[in-house]
């Protein structure tokens, strides 16, 4: 079997972000990057179907300008065997990005494809779900464990009310969840190993779908800055201060 | 033309949430539809269509439809949205689950997560785990469009008489089968929607621990909150994670107890009103957004804690 694993390449998840002054964005300049969190646990769940012997070939893609490959290499590096770049210079939607997906899944045919649950930039979580219905294949959102068997996939999913055990048959979507599995780290020797690990370059604009973004952003703003507020210096006075001054309790 | 919003329910009730969904959606169409798609799930429709800002609820009842499976549900509002320029849900696993489906088949660009509505096709969102916020227009025609739930109140539930119009099922693809939900019953509020909140994170050091949380929580009528690294550590269940990935809470209270506050746990909590840290570390990032902070060992204060509100006369509930 075979599975297509994508990566996206966001603001590292230690940075405090820090909002443009004109209103068009966040500042990127200077700034750590790092692959979206949950995307670094479907590389690594693809990597452990790998190992187990279920699993043939994983191959990882990423969508986005020249430096976006560096997510693609560091999945290579923690054991997926080659790559796709599909290269892209300005941001294009969850619409746009499943539409390229869609493409690659054509001429590629895995048998799975495995995506984080969201990606901690936009967060829109969208992609996997928008991927599986233009497939029409049956997905597993918020997974956080996964069973594969020959032809079907037992799927744990995190819901607001606990957990949800599906059956979905293969071909299938995945949308893991940051408690799917402890990402490995790449070691030197793998890294470098990784350095000769094919990636095949794609332009997205070449691949013949519409990729137009809808919405227009028309400003970002800062959140209204909440004020600190005051130490207490006993249990007693804060029970006194919630009840006789906030009057919450 | 009219606003189709998704309820969710589990076939005998329908989730408070989708009251605030039905307030949410009002503000962008006010002839707003309600679809309701379940497995003897008459009653919910019942419940929807005495909303009084709901003008007329399409009840498809098919046991295709009993556990919302996405790749069943999905096509089902695909059809009924063809008569719909608004498609709505929540803004939770319920609806982040088959609204993105729906949008592809529609070739629509959803718009997740909206916290505020400026105008039929302008809404504000939040991006970078709520650090900022976003002002889009959506130029689709037909939108899909999931809504924050905590952002909006409910609406009111009695008063109003919809008309109820079954809807047929459509075809499934059978390619999904549901097995088990386990659900965290509990005599608490729920986390969502609950006065006071009082969450643990790494700090409690055990799932034992928790019961110095889990005895203020039962005498101020709280939820039972935690962030993510309490819940990795499998002190406490996944359902109870406050934050980015997990739930969006705006209590009139919230006691954060030995979280340290990452910004991704911040997310989901930081529009509380009032907002209580309790840390041995002075220097975390939790005292920055509190509005009392107790620099302390938690294993001291909420026993102290506990024992100052067995001392007052009254607590509100």
């Amino acid at each position: 079997m075979k599975i297509l694993v994508a990566v996206k390449r966001v603001i590292d998840y230690n940075v405090q972000i820090r909002v443009k002054e004109d209103g068009s964005g966040v500042h990127t300049d200077n700034v750590k990057m790092s692959t979206n969190p949950p995307d670094d646990n479907a590389v690594e769940e693809a990597v452990k179907l790998k190992e187990s012997g279920k699993v043939k070939e994983v191959v990882a893609i990423t969508i986005g300008e020249e430096k976006a490959q560096e997510t693609v290499r560091k999945a290579l590096a923690v054991g997926a065997d080659r790559g796709i770049h599909v290269k892209a210079d300005s941001y294009i939607e969850p619409l746009g990005i499943a539409k390229i997906l869609k493409k690659v899944v054509e001429k590629e045919k895995p048998d799975m494809v495995f995506l984080g649950k969201q990606a901690i930039d936009d967060d829109c979580n969208q992609t996997g779900q928008m991927l599986a219905a233009m497939l029409n294949w049956p997905q597993g959102t918020f997974t956080s464990k996964v069973n594969l068997k020959d032809k079907s996939m037992e799927i744990v999913r995190e819901i607001d009310e606990g957990l949800e055990t599906i059956e979905i048959n293969l071909p299938a979507i995945v949308t893991c969840d940051l408690r799917l599995n402890e990402p490995r780290y790449a070691s030197l020797p793998n890294i470098m190993k990784a350095k000769k690990k094919p990636i095949e370059p794609m332009v997205a604009k070449d691949l013949g779908v519409d990729i137009t973004n809808r919405i227009q952003q028309i400003k970002v703003e800062e959140p209204p800055k909440r004020k600190g507020g005051i130490k207490v210096s006993s249990v007693a006075e804060l029970v006194s201060k919630l009840k006789n001054e906030a009057k919450v309790i | 033309m009219s606003l189709l919003l998704i309820a969710e329910h589990d076939n005998s009730k329908l989730k408070v949430f989708t009251l605030n969904a039905i307030n949410a959606a009002s503000k962008i169409d006010g002839d707003v539809h309600v679809l309701v798609a379940g497995s003897g799930c008459e009653n919910v429709a019942k419940e929807v269509a005495a909303v009084p800002l709901v003008k007329k609820v399409l009840l498809c009842d098919s046991p295709n439809y009993k556990n919302y499976l996405p790749e069943n549900l999905a096509p089902l509002v695909t059809k009924v949205a063809e008569k719909y320029d608004n498609i709505v849900a929540s803004a939770n696993t319920f609806g982040k689950n088959f609204m993105p489906r729906v949008a592809a088949a529609l070739d629509v660009s959803q718009v997740s997560d909206v916290t505020k509505i400026n105008s039929a096709d302008t809404f504000i969102r939040p991006i970078y785990a709520g650090n900022a916020f976003a002002t889009v227009k959506s130029n689709d025609k037909k939108k899909c469009i999931t809504i924050r739930p905590t952002s909006f109140d409910p609406a009111p539930k009695t008063g109003g008489s919809a008309q109820v119009e079954k809807v047929e099922a459509v075809a499934v693809p059978n390619n999904s089968k549901f097995i088990k939900r386990e659900e965290t019953k509990s005599e608490r509020p729920e986390l969502g929607t609950a006065r006071v909140v009082i969450s643990g994170g790494r700090g409690m050091e055990s799932a034992d621990n928790f019961k110095l949380i889990t005895a203020i929580a039962d005498k101020l009528n709280a939820a039972v909150g935690a962030s993510r690294a309490a819940v990795d550590a499998g002190y406490i269940s996944n359902d109870h994670q406050v934050g980015q990935t997990g739930k969006v809470v705006v209590p009139d209270l919230y006691i954060a107890v030995g979280i340290s506050g990452a910004i991704q746990h911040l997310a989901g909590m930081k529009e509380s009103k009032i907002i209580v840290a309790i840390n041995k570390d002075g220097e975390a990032p939790i005292f920055s957004i509190a509005d009392y902070g107790l620099e302390a060992d938690l294993f001291k204060a909420l026993p102290e804690f506990l024992a100052e509100l067995n001392k007052l006369n009254t607590i509100q509930k």
